[in-house]
């Protein structure tokens, strides 16, 4: 019985083992952006379906992390959602590391209050860097310290705890310097707290990505945005983030490719495959799509093997891609 | 024949002794990697600026340390429950050794063990869920996360605990005493309060020092239902960060290991360990000095 029971446990294990050693005809590794993570990885699930003998990992290491693995070569894809640094590219000159950049999807930052706040009709930029730059730390504490029309009842912050990249990028885009906020609020990586926190609180106010607005349409109403005292408020839907309209909230998403990587067959058809696909796929993750050209254009860029990023030396606040890419593709 | 048995008596001695030491050696296991990382964070920030400082924001650009606010939230959500559960728990459990008949308290003993069993993550949402919801109603400024809903929740987990120490301590108490104050016309309520209690004293206040720590040390709670800003507040409405739920927090996002950032958890932590480890040995120093003098 004892031999009989020790004889399957050896087969069991051999046929286990040489399953995990599989041979693949390639092995794509990515890693990154946490809020890229869910669009790549949606595309590289479709992709594995058609194509079982490729492999295909994707990591969470956060912009910044999964940029220091493919600047080290450990990486083929890089899941960014914001453009490769100034260092990070001095970095790639110095390693002989050169990269396609593209931009796979837009994710606009939904700024919330919740459905119980009946005085915030609209926001500009400026009181929203009041309400959050580090200097307001202790001090701004009242929503009538933003406006004097608003009540003098306490204002409590929500919003993107700091090593995600919607931190990164809306302290960029409202405080003028990435990281730079204000630490008196309730930080959290988990939107769901921030959804709960907001929705529950009558003097509250948060921001984090559109996708967990949309899915909490219910429970929270989405404050529109002026860029400043007389522009119109604009409320972040398809075509205000899309058509550049939202400003400065809306953010474009990117893969950074490896150019040697990039002349793999295989890397190549999964880039065909992934420009082809993220237009659905994103609305799916509950990002918005780029618009159709951006597509094209950006595989006529990867085809065309043109290396570097359009972003060098340029914020991506408030950029047009459509028009960056057509003049960069010449 | 003796010698086999002899063999047998130390086998089974050695594997006590083994089991003992995997508790004893787990403690001084967290003590070495609390202290290792512990004085790794303060060779890097005095320690005068973590117990002064009034702001807790290392996370940020801008970075403090102070401990305070953090150590306010855990207090603050640590008195309430305090106060709701040494109230109910000795009322309880005078009731039970007092008054209660034997079937009932067949009854209410096991039914208090089960909240005694109730997972802490459920105790959160409910807190959460419901309620917060309810006290809104009530108290208008409310915030969505705050100190005072998880703290009476966290109250209500901790009655079981003093229940029933407490009522181990007024058993101990000899019938003499009992009948001694009702042989001088007490009535039945002046007997348990002014009587048994008082006797009981040190068991009730062991019981109570142990549910303080912990209340302390609870963690899904409050992390699921006080918020996560470290404030330094009295304000019960408020939305605070605990200890313990800071560790959850850095413990969960993706702070880089072997960072300023990552151990400020361990000096955390550690100072929550004090806390815990002065109240447990205040208890043992009273249950040591005060159990035997009625007896």
């Amino acid at each position: 019985m004892n031999k009989f029971l020790l004889l399957t446990t050896v087969m069991l294990n051999t046929v286990l083992l040489s399953s995990c050693f599989k041979e693949y005809k390639g092995r794509i590794n990515i890693d990154g952006s946490s809020s890229v993570y869910p669009l790549t990885e949606a595309v590289a699930e479709d992709f594995r379906k058609e194509n079982s003998d490729i492999r295909i990992t994707v990591g969470v290491s956060g912009t910044g992390g999964g940029f220091k693995k493919f600047l080290r070569g450990e990486t083929d894809i890089s899941n960014a959602s914001r453009p490769i640094s100034t260092h990070e590219l001095e970095l790639s000159r110095k390693n002989g590391i050169e990269f396609i950049e593209i931009p796979v999807s837009y994710d606009g930052m939904a700024i919330v209050v919740s459905p119980k706040n009946s005085f915030v009709d609209y926001i500009t930029v400026a009181e929203l860097k009041k309400m959050w730059s580090p200097e307001s730390q202790n001090k701004v504490k009242f929503w009538k310290q933003v406006r004097s029309s608003w009540p003098n009842t306490k204002l409590n912050l929500y919003g993107a705890g700091t090593s995600s990249g919607t931190y990164d990028y809306f302290t960029e885009a409202i405080n003028g310097k990435p990281k730079a906020s204000r630490g008196d609020y309730t930080a959290s990586e988990d939107d769901n707290v921030l959804v709960q926190g907001v929705s529950s609180d009558a003097s509250g106010l948060g921001y984090f990505g559109l996708a967990y607005f949309t899915e909490n349409k219910d429970k929270l109403r989405l404050v529109p945005v002026k860029y400043n005292e007389h522009a119109e408020a604009v409320i972040p839907n398809d075509s205000t983030v899309q058509h550049g309209i939202y400003q400065p909230l809306s953010r474009p998403e990117f893969i950074y490719v490896n150019a040697k990587a990039a002349d793999k067959p295989y890397v190549q058809e999964f880039i065909k495959f992934y420009l082809e696909q993220a237009g659905k796929l994103s609305r799916e993750v509950g990002y918005i799509p780029l618009p159709e050209e951006v597509y094209k254009l950006s595989y006529e860029r990867f085809t065309k093997r043109i290396t570097g990023s359009v972003f060098e030396n340029k914020s991506v606040v408030g950029s047009n891609l459509l028009q960056l890419l057509s003049i960069d593709n010449k | 024949m003796p010698k086999t048995r002899y063999r047998k008596e130390k086998i089974i001695e050695w594997v006590m002794i083994l089991c003992s030491m995997v508790s004893v050696l787990t403690t001084i296991g967290i003590i070495l990697v609390l202290s290792v990382d512990t004085v790794q964070f303060f060779k890097e920030v005095p320690f005068a600026r973590f117990i002064t400082d009034n702001q807790w924001t290392p996370l940020f650009e801008e970075k403090h340390f102070g401990i305070l606010p953090l150590l306010c939230g855990t207090l603050l959500t640590t008195t309430i429950a305090v106060s709701v559960a040494v109230p109910m728990g000795i009322t309880i459990a005078v009731y039970l050794n007092e008054y209660a008949s034997k079937n009932v308290t067949a009854i209410i003993k096991p039914l208090l063990e089960v909240l005694a069993g109730i997972p802490t993550v459920i105790y959160g949402f409910f807190a959460l869920q419901i309620v917060t919801p309810v006290l809104q109603t009530i108290i208008p400024g409310l915030a969505g996360f705050n100190a005072l809903s998880p703290g009476l929740i966290m109250g209500v987990m901790i009655i079981p605990y003093i229940t029933s120490l407490s009522e181990d301590a007024l058993r101990a108490v000899p019938n003499s005493l009992r009948e001694a104050s009702y042989g001088l016309g007490a009535n039945r309520f002046q007997t348990a309060f002014r009587v048994i209690v008082p006797a009981a004293n040190s068991g009730i206040v062991v019981s109570v020092i142990l549910a303080i720590s912990r209340a302390l040390g609870e963690t899904m709670i409050v992390a699921i239902a006080a918020g996560q800003q470290p404030r330094l507040t009295f304000n019960p409405l408020e939305s605070v960060e605990t200890i313990t739920t800071y560790i959850v927090q850095v413990s969960m996002g993706d702070v880089p290991q072997d960072s300023l950032e990552y151990r400020t958890i361990f000096a955390a932590g550690i100072t929550l360990f004090v806390f815990t480890f002065l109240l447990n040995n205040i208890s043992f120093w009273i249950r040591k000095h005060y159990l035997q003098r009625y007896e």
